[in-house]
């Protein structure tokens, strides 16, 4: 229950030209521009895609086709083009998906970086109450909530935020504690410094790299976790996203149909966007321990 | 002579491949030659190189550091020519290493009896337990620590009885030659103080060589016989100690170090530091790397990089070209020495 | 001292067992009007509504009857006595039973798999971090695609493949329900057939991140000086690398195993439903269709549960592998 923020624990470098610096080191590194590419090229067609094509829930009569130059994902059961439909998903996924991760981090940094500054009975408080959101397995919880409070995409994001924030938070905390007691931060305390320049000056610029890194990982968790929630009809179905996707799928039966363009193209997108973020994580990762970088090849 | 020569390194070049461009180099032709028994310093100031020339003298490099030329004989045997079993085998039975940090030395989960039993079970599988356990037992006594501190884990130990237990594991197979880098840097003077008392102790029973690194000159004027001075990747001085104990310094960058530190006895000096830093090793400079801080400079020096030579008697060697005009600081500065030199017999 | 140390662990989990207790009780009464008549209409959308299911209902909510406090107390009471009323999923089953059934089968399940993945995940990862760039670590990429795989998208690729490409496995449910449950060889053969396609889901969608943990802080533990040390001690390769490298790289894994046990359970439980996989998760789903509020609270307390006890178990062990911990709280 301790040590989850290991690999973050390098000390970021304080001045702003070495971390330039190591941002185009980091640049040079493959797996960072290989995981950036791809989230451009899904970021792309999820906002510009839509625009080129029709309505994704317009029927033909070609009913549950296998992929052709007509249809490049074939279609459904009921007519429906699939790549039309994957495209505008990859709109609704990421969005979600985007959304919950902010808020998730803004909650994070509020919790982790408040308590971890302030310290005293605040920080035992904030950091107890993220402890056991920890524990609680977090799906469950929500698949409650969702069906307490119904399907809506506001009710989505708002649920899988909350499920998210604890494990960042604490890795922010564990960042603040170790940059509060900085000879730098405790000079600003002597100077007479506000608390709220300290952290906004001294501390959170510091955690930036942290900051973005769990965003990151907050984003590939509310994609899953949409995407199982959809999936078990518990979105709200009228918003398409690759969870709902799969969840029509399922219902028509397109597994024992053999129906396989219908129900790989949003798994494996899923996948994808949640392989492609974790390289851009690693990339980060990469950035604040230069050990990880080190070529190293046993005899 | 030579036979007694037990390590010797020579042309050793070691690079750091930063994946950045131009690599870094760390240490630039650097030889040594250590003999048995004998205890050899090697100083200079954090970023010198004397860490990296540590792990290369024992074939420890990490990537991206690699040994980029030069050669390491222990004994005759060239270290980097041997195969891996074979080099299993010279290590810590014949040459054995304290590192910088006694807390990372040790294995934080394992007792201390356990991270001894491995170096037998390796080198030594004809021991049984109850062997390995005595043996073990008599090792922490002979640096003064009670046997029944083999079942405590590091953590639970003082920095001082970490650095006690690390030596003891340097020469648990009674090795020739044992590297030490920085050994009591981490330690407060009084512990720093037993500790090296320990070391001369042990040294004159057993009889093994040390490479002894560190920042602190003063130290080794008392514990070495033979000394190096590194700046920058190089060494700029190789001297008997006795001499440079009797103020014969030949290299600036030497006399500043020796103002830099108190010595750990003795009375108290002027402390000046040497002003400046050290000059980036990635970028080259085709003059003296010390030239920018030296007090003694010459428009020579920013040309030219002076190399490594022979000044006057016995063990004596020094990169600069202010010291193969002034053999002796001591007489060569002051003014009237100069006088006497233009005063001399024509 | 290790007595301390466990009261502590202990306590926690006290505190976060009564948060999710708790929670249950809160949520109900979030809903705006009233709770029971909502739930009881909507129950009725889906499944017979008797007489006595109305008072079951709010007597099990602590909704009938006195103050907010004297509800509490009544929803503990019923807790206490696993008293969760009736389900209208299986009515006339009592809740209770219909849990009781679904448990052995997840708990079964994900935790073969689980210690599967994590000793797949581990060993892997130890070997790629120990030989970084070699073959092994070229499947770092692959695995790092893995840890991204939605569970049930693999579960649904894993039973297309062996159902629909190749007739290899039996396509739902947990055994053949010719048999009877029981220690009897046809049940058992049957089960794990059953089982084999989920547990390799698990293994599948898991141990890619184990994997990629693992391997991560291998390449930074094998920049420890104990590590080098140990190199230069001439010890043989092996215990270099498993008893000073991956001894100390398995740490951040086990006191991060709360986060992934979490991740587990809940790709586990969706997984279960493209399998109909008779444990929790599936159980779940059929309450959440059928509106069975009752089945759904009892599921979530009983998945919260097995998750803390497993976090706590996890907790002890850690402080056996890690002799730090062990001054650090006396």
């Amino acid at each position: 229950m301790t040590a989850t923020a290991t690999a973050l624990a390098a000390p970021p470098d304080d001045t702003a030209a070495a971390r330039g610096g190591r941002l185009r080191a980091a640049l040079r590194s493959g797996r960072l521009r290989a995981g950036l590419g791809i989230v451009a090229v899904l970021a792309l067609t999820a906002a510009l895609g839509p625009l080129f094509l029709g309505d994704p829930d317009a029927v033909s009569q070609d009913l549950s086709q296998a992929p052709s130059a007509a249809h490049w994902l074939g279609t459904t059961q009921t007519g429906q083009d699939v790549f039309t439909q994957f495209v505008v998903a990859a709109r609704g996924t990421l969005l979600i998906g985007a959304t919950s991760a902010l808020i998730a981090t803004a909650v994070s940094a509020v919790v982790g970086i408040g308590g971890g500054f302030l310290g005293g009975l605040t920080d035992e408080a904030l950091s107890l109450l993220s402890n056991i959101f920890l524990v609680i397995p977090g799906l469950p919880l929500v698949i409650v909530v969702a069906a307490y409070v119904g399907a809506g995409t506001g009710a989505t994001i708002l649920v899988i935020a909350l499920t998210t924030w604890a494990a960042s938070a604490r890795v922010l905390r564990a960042q603040t504690l170790s940059l509060r007691t900085r000879d730098y931060v405790l000079a600003a305390r002597l100077y007479g410094e506000s608390r709220r320049r300290i952290v906004l000056v001294e501390i959170l610029p510091n955690e930036l790299a942290i900051i973005v890194s769990q965003f990151i990982f907050a984003v590939i968790f509310a994609v899953l976790t949409q995407a199982a929630l959809a999936f078990l009809g518990l979105d709200d179905p009228s918003n398409l996203t690759w969870g709902t996707m799969l969840y029509f799928a399922q219902n028509a039966d397109a597994l024992t149909g053999g129906a396989w363009w219908w129900f790989i193209p949003p798994g494996l997108a899923i996948a994808v966007l949640g392989a492609a973020l974790s390289l851009i994580s690693f990339g980060l990762d990469e950035v604040l321990d230069p050990r990880l970088r080190a070529r190293r090849r046993r005899p | 002579m030579t036979d007694d020569i037990l390590l010797a390194a020579h042309h050793v070049d070691v690079v750091y491949d930063t994946g950045e461009g131009t690599p870094t180099h760390a240490v630039r032709d650097v030889a040594v030659e250590l003999r048995r028994g004998e205890l050899l310093g090697i100083a200079g100031e954090s970023g010198c190189g004397k860490s990296t020339l540590a792990y290369a003298l024992t074939r420890l490099l990490q990537p991206p550091a690699r040994l980029a030329a030069g050669t390491v004989t222990l004994d005759g045997q060239d270290l980097y020519a041997l195969d891996r079993e074979a080099l299993r085998a010279v290590r810590w039975t014949r040459l054995s290493m304290v590192f910088q940090s006694a807390m990372n030395a040790l294995n934080p989960v394992t007792t201390v009896g356990r991270q001894f039993d491995d170096i037998f079970r390796a080198h030594r599988p004809a021991m049984t337990a109850t062997e390995r356990r005595a043996k073990a037992g008599e090792l922490l006594d002979m640096v003064g620590i009670d046997p029944s501190r083999l079942r405590s884990h590091p953590h639970e130990l003082s920095g001082g009885m970490r650095q006690r237990v690390v030596i003891a594991m340097a020469l648990a197979l009674d090795p020739d030659v044992v590297v030490m880098d920085e050994p009591t840097t981490a330690l407060d003077v009084v512990v720093q103080r037993e500790i090296l008392d320990e070391i001369e102790e042990l040294r004159e029973r057993l009889g093994f060589a040390v490479i002894f690194i560190t920042h602190d000159l003063n130290l080794l004027l008392e514990i070495s016989d033979r000394l190096a001075v590194m700046y920058a990747g190089r060494i700029v001085e190789y001297a008997d100690t006795a001499r440079i104990a009797e103020g014969g310094a030949l290299h600036p960058y030497t006399r500043g170090l020796l103002r830099s530190f108190p010595a750990l006895t003795g009375d108290r000096r002027d402390l000046r530091g040497i002003p400046g830093q050290p000059p980036d090793l990635r970028l080259a400079t085709p003059g003296c790397a010390f030239a920018d801080r030296c007090e003694a400079v010459v428009e020579r020096c920013r040309a030219q990089r002076p190399e490594l030579e022979r000044v006057g008697e016995g063990l004596s060697w020094a990169a600069c070209h202010v010291a193969r005009h002034h053999p002796s600081d001591r007489q060569a500065v002051p003014t009237e020495s100069a006088g006497q030199t233009r005063g001399g017999p024509a | 001292m290790r007595v301390r140390h466990l009261l502590r662990k202990l306590g926690f989990y006290a505190v976060a067992a009564w948060i999710a207790v708790t929670l249950n009780f809160v949520l109900p009464r979030l809903i705006p009007g009233d709770p029971v008549q909502l739930m009881m209409s909507r129950m009725a959308a889906s499944g017979p509504v008797t007489e006595g299911q109305e008072k079951a209902m709010a007597a099990m909510l602590g909704l009938g009857h006195g103050n907010l406090l004297q509800q509490y107390g009544d929803y503990l009471s019923s807790l206490a006595r696993l008293d969760f009323g009736l389900s209208t999923t299986y009515y006339p089953a009592k809740v209770s039973d219909v849990v009781a059934h679904a448990v052995p089968w997840t708990i079964v399940l994900v935790g073969l798999a689980t210690l599967l993945s994590v000793a797949l995940g581990i060993t892997l990862g130890t070997l790629a971090g120990w030989r970084r760039g070699g073959r092994l670590d070229a499947l770092v990429p692959s695995a790092t695609f893995l840890a991204a795989v939605p569970y049930f998208w693999a579960a649904l690729i894993l039973l297309y493949l062996c159902t629909q490409v190749w007739a290899l496995a039996p396509s739902s449910g947990g055994y053949d329900e010719t048999y009877t449950i029981g220690l009897n060889t046809r049940f058992v053969v049957s089960a794990v057939q059953h089982g084999v396609l989920p547990a390799i889901t698990i293994v599948v969608a898991s141990v890619g991140g184990w994997m990629l943990g693992m391997r991560n802080m291998m390449v930074s533990t094998l920049a420890e000086d104990y590590v080098i040390a140990a190199e230069a001690k001439g010890l043989r390769p092996r215990t270099v690398m498993v008893r000073y490298a991956a001894r100390n790289a398995v740490l951040p894994s086990v006191a991060g195993f709360a986060i992934t046990l979490g991740f587990i359970v809940s790709g586990s439980l969706v997984m279960e439903i493209v399998f109909s996989y008779p444990g929790m998760g599936y159980t779940l789903l059929q309450a959440v269709t059928n509106n069975d509020y009752p089945l759904m609270q009892a599921i979530f307390l009983m998945i919260t549960f097995a998750v803390l006890v497993a976090n706590f178990l996890v907790d002890l062990l850690y402080s056996f592998v890690d002799p730090r911990t062990r001054e650090a709280t006396s």
